[in-house]
């Protein structure tokens, strides 16, 4: 179900024009399992794409995607260690099923140790382990009986620094993930156009599909990884502060992007970038220490949240 | 608690297939072979050895040349002794020529020519010399020292020839230490006013200390076990002799000839002479190991 | 120029006495006369090499002498064709069996060992490096080879359809154990090489399959080993150039037939175990003629080793840490010696 908004114009992106906050009118809407009433997030105005309700899908996005929801997921008691050293204190958090939720939160409270632990790769590091409950929708990943590696396919990752392999072409790495399961070649070519074209980069590539990866710009090798994410059709999708190491104009991009991803996936965004979190998530949650500390609506948390140390922390007090 | 229907066929989506599951473990497994692949000759070479050499040691072994005599049993083929102390004579030489021309050259490298074309140039012949199969020195000494001077066969010569052989690997360790040597150490040494010699010879040098010795007792254990070189250079004598400018025995010389011997006797002093060897050269290789961890470098 | 003496200490802080600065010049221009020795020793061995070998040339003609399929001691005709082509043969061997199973034993090392072990078994496998080649050959002719003999007949019966490999009798030293042997030779080098490149591969990369939800070989498999591969072949090209001029531990397994190479489990020669068989009691052209082997094994192992080389820089490149690879090439060849051992 898309959210009332009004139809936007696609303007020029204007990069001188500061960020004038708009409050837009509220809507109510019926998401999920959640009937709670679905706040929309101040936006940056001049630089938006935005579906209508009912209009037709995006340009390049695929009908089917847009009628799929994704899962909620909720992290009951977790807890992820390093070893003797507690890096994730016991956390309790819902995500809620096609938003975007960001983590914010001071360097070392472990935003990422977290995340990672959603799609099982924090046990990748030799030592690492950790305990509680990771529920998508009502299936528990860590359940001894789950395959970690279909947990992999079906919660996708985004990282910090771009990194597409660096042997394969563009086509290649998109289809990386497609080929370590699919038998047939027939419509690998259509997938692989779908995954660029929904991580709007389709345009940019269609011509140099056999050129290496790592020729493209910054910003494009990261919608690059995003669409070989994408290319297997996950649920959810990871993000670790992915524009941290990109430039303005693309971090716009990929803040657009993520705007069209949730209508298919559930989003989870760890971002150091306040701002960032205000533009693009529908909920924020502040951690500090290792522990969650305070979760809410985006607007909620930076204009009237309820925790001291949220507000020291919004109000760029400390971190 | 088990995950619900609904949640098994959403994640039965993205299940494993068993064929990739099975890749995997088979991949697994011949990694797993390869490595017992890798592993197990040396074990099997070691076991050999100490089953077929250890018997034959005895103090006489160690302590009697060999007689040259084939036919006979155990008690009057001999020992090996001079080719015990003809392979200790001649490899000292050898590094007594190696060592300080292969620092000597490791420190220009390093702390005058860097960078500069000869440089490469010299690195160059150096990784050269380093793909050189060790014959060819064993060829180049006879054909300078023996063809050019008209003279036979002698300790010093096959000296020579292994000095060739350790040149390059002395070299080329050497500069990988001294190149990790901290530059602002040697700086602080200059901004004192030292002149560069003596910044080499006070502070560079006894700080790589450790790391040079180290690549030498390598260089050593190499050219202790080398026989090509040898063959045609300071051939083999049967009696020891401390007289370097005769022919000399060594061991690997001594171990070769035996090899081919229809006598058993005679195999199994190759086997002893071999378990020797190998001993006398790990025991080397176990020094370097232990003196490399102590080095303050890398 | 006028020194100016500093308050009471007496000395200038403009210009050293002459005698001050000698020291140092005496060390830049000897030490600097010695490196330069190194390149005119080399260039000095190839051309007396070229000498030796002339009268042979002069004989047989150069391509006749390397291309020709006849090594007739007696009949002084020598074509060593047939050396050429056992050196090959073994060293192929050598390859086709020890390069995977180096990879093999770097990738485990690597990507699947605890970390306990890691230690244990690297120093294992290095340690073959410092064993002789005569310790290598004794250790072939008197365990290997007479353990594999059953085996080899066994498939040189069943597998008589092919050329190469079947039918015929097999004796106990032939190209195939000397092949085999080779194999052990060059593990600790290959492995080395191949260990360092796939250390350096950036964890990055491991994770972004990982996270597209590969199992661990479908891991190493996209991200590892595309990453490596011109490091491993550059090690595998080191290797090669072990086996090419290895001398000894050949002479000694591969008996001492210098006909054409026609079946894998027969016995043969090869240029090395040539000139070590032959050069004691060689005279005239047959000396010269081994001679001229020596040069053609010297061209030989310096051309695999330039491309090795090559490789291993272009590996050391990409992978950037600390030279990690380049200090494996460089230590692999210290602690075994990429220089074939005789």
């Amino acid at each position: 179900m898309t959210p009332n908004r009004p139809a936007r114009e696609v303007s020029d992106v204007d990069p001188d024009s500061h960020a004038r906050l708009e409050r837009e009118e509220y809507s109510t809407v019926e998401q999920g399992t959640e009937g709670a009433s679905e706040p929309i997030v101040r936006r940056i105005t001049g630089a938006r794409e935005q579906p209508a309700a009912g209009s037709a899908p995006a340009a390049g996005e695929s009908t089917e995607a847009q009628t799929k929801a994704g899962p909620s997921i909720k992290l009951e008691q977790l807890r992820a260690f390093y070893g003797d050293a507690e890096q994730v204190k016991g956390i309790d958090l819902e995500f809620h099923a096609n938003e975007v939720t960001a983590i914010i939160g001071p360097s070392g409270c472990g935003k990422s140790t977290m995340v990672r632990c959603i799609n099982r790769m924090h046990e990748e590091i030799p030592g690492a382990r950790a305990e509680g409950r990771v529920l998508l929708e009502d299936l528990d990943v860590y359940d001894p009986t789950v395959d970690v590696i279909a947990v992999r396919r079906a919660v996708g990752m985004v990282f910090q620094k771009p990194n597409p392999f660096p042997t394969m072409s563009v086509f290649d790495n998109v289809a990386a993930g497609l080929r370590l399961t699919s038998r047939g070649r027939g419509d690998l070519r259509e997938k692989v156009e779908a995954a660029l074209r929904g991580a709007g980069l389709w345009d940019e590539v269609a011509d140099r599909l056999h050129e290496p990866g790592m020729g493209l710009s910054g910003g494009q090798q990261q919608r690059l990884c995003i669409a070989r994410s994408l290319a297997v059709d996950p649920e959810v999708i990871l993000m670790d502060e992915p524009c941290s190491a990109l430039d303005p104009i693309a971090t716009l991009k990929i803040e657009e992007l993520i705007d069209e991803l949730k209508q298919r996936v559930t989003i989870v965004i760890v971002t150091h970038n306040m701002q960032q979190a205000a533009r693009v998530a529908d909920r924020t949650a502040f951690m500090l220490g290792g522990q969650l500390v305070e979760v809410g609506a985006t607007e909620e948390i930076f204009t009237n949240p309820s925790d001291p140390r949220t507000e020291e922390y919004v109000t760029g007090k400390f971190g | 608690m088990s995950p619900s229907s609904a949640s098994n066929e959403r994640l039965a989506r993205f299940a494993v297939s068993p064929a990739r599951k099975r890749r995997d473990l088979l991949a697994r497994g011949g990694v797993i072979v390869g490595t017992a692949l890798a592993v197990m000759p040396l074990l099997l070479i070691v076991y050999y050895l100490l089953r077929k050499g250890l018997g034959v040691w005895s103090v006489s072994f160690f302590t009697t040349d060999p007689t040259g005599n084939t036919f006979f049993g155990a008690s009057s083929i001999g020992g090996i002794k001079s080719a015990i102390l003809g392979t200790i004579e001649i490899v000292a030489l050898a590094s007594a020529i190696s060592i300080p021309v292969g620092i000597g050259v490791a420190v220009w490298l390093v702390e005058y020519g860097r960078g500069s074309v000869f440089a490469s140039a010299v690195r160059f012949f150096v990784d050269v010399l380093t793909g050189v199969p060790s014959i060819l020195f064993g060829l180049f000494v006879y054909i300078v020292l023996i063809v050019g001077t008209g003279s036979t066969y002698a300790g010093w010569k096959g000296a020579v020839a292994l000095s060739l052989l350790m040149l390059p690997i002395v070299i080329r360790s050497a500069e990988v230490i001294l190149l990790l040597v901290p530059g602002a150490l040697r700086e602080s040494a200059l901004a004192l006013g030292a002149p560069r010699w003596r910044v080499i010879f006070s502070i560079v040098l006894p700080t790589a200390l450790p790391g040079l010795v180290t690549g030498v007792l390598l260089a050593i254990a190499r050219a202790a076990g080398e026989t090509a070189p040898l063959l045609f250079t300071a051939a083999a004598t049967l009696h020891t002799s401390f007289n370097l400018s005769g022919f000399m025995n060594s061991l690997p010389v001594q171990i070769y000839k035996d090899v081919t011997s229809p006598t058993t006797a005679v195999v199994n002093r190759a086997w002893g002479a071999a378990l020797t060897l190998v001993v006398m050269i790990l025991l080397l290789n176990l020094i370097a190991r232990l003196i490399a961890r102590r080095s303050r470098l890398a | 120029m006028e020194a100016t003496p500093l308050a009471s200490s007496g000395r200038s802080i403009v210009g050293r006495p002459l005698l001050a600065r000698l020291p140092d010049r005496i060390l830049k221009y000897g030490l600097s006369a010695l490196s330069a020795l190194i390149l005119v020793l080399i260039v000095y061995f190839f051309f007396r090499l070229i000498g030796q070998a002339r009268p042979a040339f002069e004989k047989e003609g150069v391509l006749g002498f390397v291309f020709g399929n006849n090594w007739d001691v007696g009949a002084e005709h020598f074509g060593a064709l047939p050396l050429l082509v056992g050196t090959l043969i073994t060293s192929g061997v050598a390859l086709l069996i020890g390069v995977p199973v180096a990879v093999a034993a770097a990738v485990y090392v690597t990507e699947l060992c605890p970390l306990r072990l890691r230690g244990g078994l690297t120093v294992l496998i290095e340690l073959l490096a410092a064993v002789p080649s005569v310790v290598y050959g004794l250790w072939g002719i008197f365990f290997l080879a007479p353990k594999l003999q059953p085996a080899e007949q066994w498939l040189a019966d069943r597998l008589s359809f092919i050329p190469f490999v079947g039918g015929g009798l097999v004796t106990i030293p032939n190209y195939f154990v000397a092949g085999l042997v080779l194999a052990t030779m060059i593990l600790p080098i290959v492995s080395a090489i191949s260990r360092e490149v796939m250390a350096t591969v950036p964890p990055d990369h491991k994770e972004a399959a990982l996270a597209l939800g590969a199992t661990r070989w479908e891991m190493i498999r996209m991200a590892v080993l595309p990453y490596c591969r011109s490091g491993i072949v550059g090690g595998a090209m080191l290797g090669l150039g072990r086996a090419i001029g290895e001398a000894i531990a050949v002479a000694i397994v591969i008996g001492d037939a210098p006909k054409l190479g026609h079946q894998l489990f027969a016995q043969g020669y090869s240029l090395a175990a040539a000139i070590v068989n032959e050069f004691g009691e060689a005279q005239g052209v047959h000396r010269s003629a081994l001679f001229a082997a020596g040069l053609v094994l010297f061209v030989l192992t310096l051309i695999v080793n330039a491309i090795a080389r090559l490789l291993v820089a272009r590996a050391a490149r990409t992978g950037g840490g600390r030279g990690g690879v380049e200090n494996a090439a460089a230590g692999g060849q210290v602690i075994g010696g990429a220089a074939a051992g005789a």
